[in-house]
């Protein structure tokens, strides 16, 4: 029998970042909220790659970019899975795992249909009261949103 | 400098709030000082609120301010399409404080980030209603002598009532016990009873309305109202089962005092209003005392 070389879905860097399980569905929500689309740097993607543990995933590669971890727990509502390997010369130099924040600017919409968010131009703001099922304190109308009625704007 | 403003009972603390009742205190004793003299007080009511508008507005001209403002958003830029946003830039530039009643809620914390004067919210939807719980918390001082250790009884609706989820919270700093009494529909809602067990602080649930008031302090009755029902056969069924009546007051004790945010439906019955324990009409009055000190606290005058 024939051994199936082994081949990569998506080309390795040599420099950058990998955001690795990202739930196929909200591989765009999270290049939205990484500002992606408006960076200079070489990004390939692919979804709908099988995965055992989300059914589709898609994964990230940023050719010399860096993220801080700030800057990364902002996509921690869209994939909570998350992984993120650093790499240097194409070595995996480093790995890293999403956290939720304790406070979510924008992203998420507030499920209060009588919130001013949904009202008037106002980014969202919320204060994380649970992280494991996650449910946001909206800083203006101060309503619970829960998992189950989370929206990503 | 950013200006301080008073959008949830939270914006102050403990000693705040103390500060506060002590100031109104103050107030009752001289109502009249002309400490606003010079300053101009935007009341925007956006939606109509006579109780709450003229409790402020009876505050500000005993403290000698000018009041500018409109008590109903139809005849103003609103209907024109003017956003918040746009109207309070507006008046904050025409007035050195904003009292403001917005249905939306979450609209008066949107106002305060906007604003560049002072905003204190008069009610924001469902959501909150700070210068009533303040005035609630005056009340219960001035007729219990302090706010610790009390057993405070609420009655009504108590899923809805934003005074009482207010109040509720308010007295908590101060190691109430609570007895809620409600039909089954309008229970206090979860959240808030697992903010009284984090607290470690003891609460009763009932249903029925008898003679279970005799160990209260403090019975702060609601309105049951008929919209909160799904079902109207249920609010027959309840609507005058949550009625205070002069004949169960007997065993009640003798501190004991009744107060309600207002107005009144059928809830309390009118032999009530006689008695000697009936406070929610001073109750009021405390409104004006308390909303003097608010708006002076907020200005930076003592």
């Amino acid at each position: 029998m024939k051994k199936e070389p082994k081949q990569l879905s998506v080309s390795a860097i040599q420099n950058g970042t990998v955001i690795d399980h990202i739930p196929a569905k909200h591989l765009f929500k999270v290049i939205q909220i990484l500002g992606l689309d408006k960076i200079d740097q070489q990004i390939t993607f692919g979804t709908n790659l099988d995965s055992k543990k989300l059914g589709k995933k898609a994964i990230i590669k940023i050719s010399e970019k860096f993220f801080a971890d700030d800057d990364i727990n902002r996509i921690a509502l869209v994939a909570p899975d998350a992984k993120l390997n650093i790499i240097r010369d194409y070595e995996v130099v480093e790995k890293k795992v999403v956290e939720v924040p304790d406070t979510i600017t924008g992203i998420a919409r507030c499920m209060n249909p009588k919130c001013i968010t949904n009202f008037e131009h106002v980014m969202t703001r919320f204060k994380v009261v649970s992280k494991k099922n996650v449910a946001l304190k909206c800083h203006y109308c101060e309503k619970i949103t829960d998992q189950e009625n989370l929206q990503i704007i | 400098m950013k200006t301080r403003s008073l959008v949830s009972i939270d914006d102050f603390s403990k000693e705040e709030t103390l500060k506060i009742l002590d100031m109104a205190e103050g107030f009752e004793k001289q109502p009249v000082r002309k400490l606003l003299e010079g300053k101009v007080i935007a009341t925007l009511f956006f939606e109509p609120s006579t109780r709450t508008r003229l409790s402020f507005e009876s505050a500000i001209n005993r403290l000698g301010g000018k009041i500018v403002g409109f008590s109903d958003s139809s005849s103003t830029s609103v209907t024109k399409g003017e956003t918040l946003h746009d109207t309070i830039k507006m008046v904050s530039s025409y007035s050195d404080l904003i009292v403001m009643r917005h249905p939306i809620e979450g609209s008066a914390r949107f106002a305060s980030e906007v604003a560049s004067v002072p905003v204190i919210n008069a009610g924001d939807g469902a959501n909150q209603h700070p210068t009533q719980t303040l005035l609630d918390l005056y009340s219960i001082r001035k007729t219990q002598g302090t706010l610790d250790n009390l057993n405070i009884f609420m009655v009504g609706d108590l899923k809805y009532g934003r005074t009482v989820h207010s109040l509720m919270m308010a007295m908590s700093r101060w190691n109430a016990t609570f007895n809620f009494i409600s039909p089954e529909e309008l229970r206090m809602p979860d959240e808030f009873k697992l903010y009284l067990d984090n607290l470690g602080l003891k609460y009763y649930e009932h249903t029925d309305f008898t003679d279970i008031i005799s160990k209260a302090d403090i019975i702060y009755m609601t309105r049951v109202q008929k919209e909160r029902f799904s079902d109207p056969i249920e609010y027959e069924k309840v609507k005058n089962v949550y009625v205070l009546r002069n004949s169960m007051l007997g065993n009640t004790k003798h501190n004991m005092r009744i107060l309600h945010p207002l107005p009144r439906v059928n809830e309390i019955n009118t032999d009530v209003d006689t008695n000697p324990k009936a406070y929610y009409f001073e109750q009021a009055l405390n409104g004006v005392f308390t909303r003097q000190a608010i708006l002076c606290t907020l200005l930076g005058i003592n």
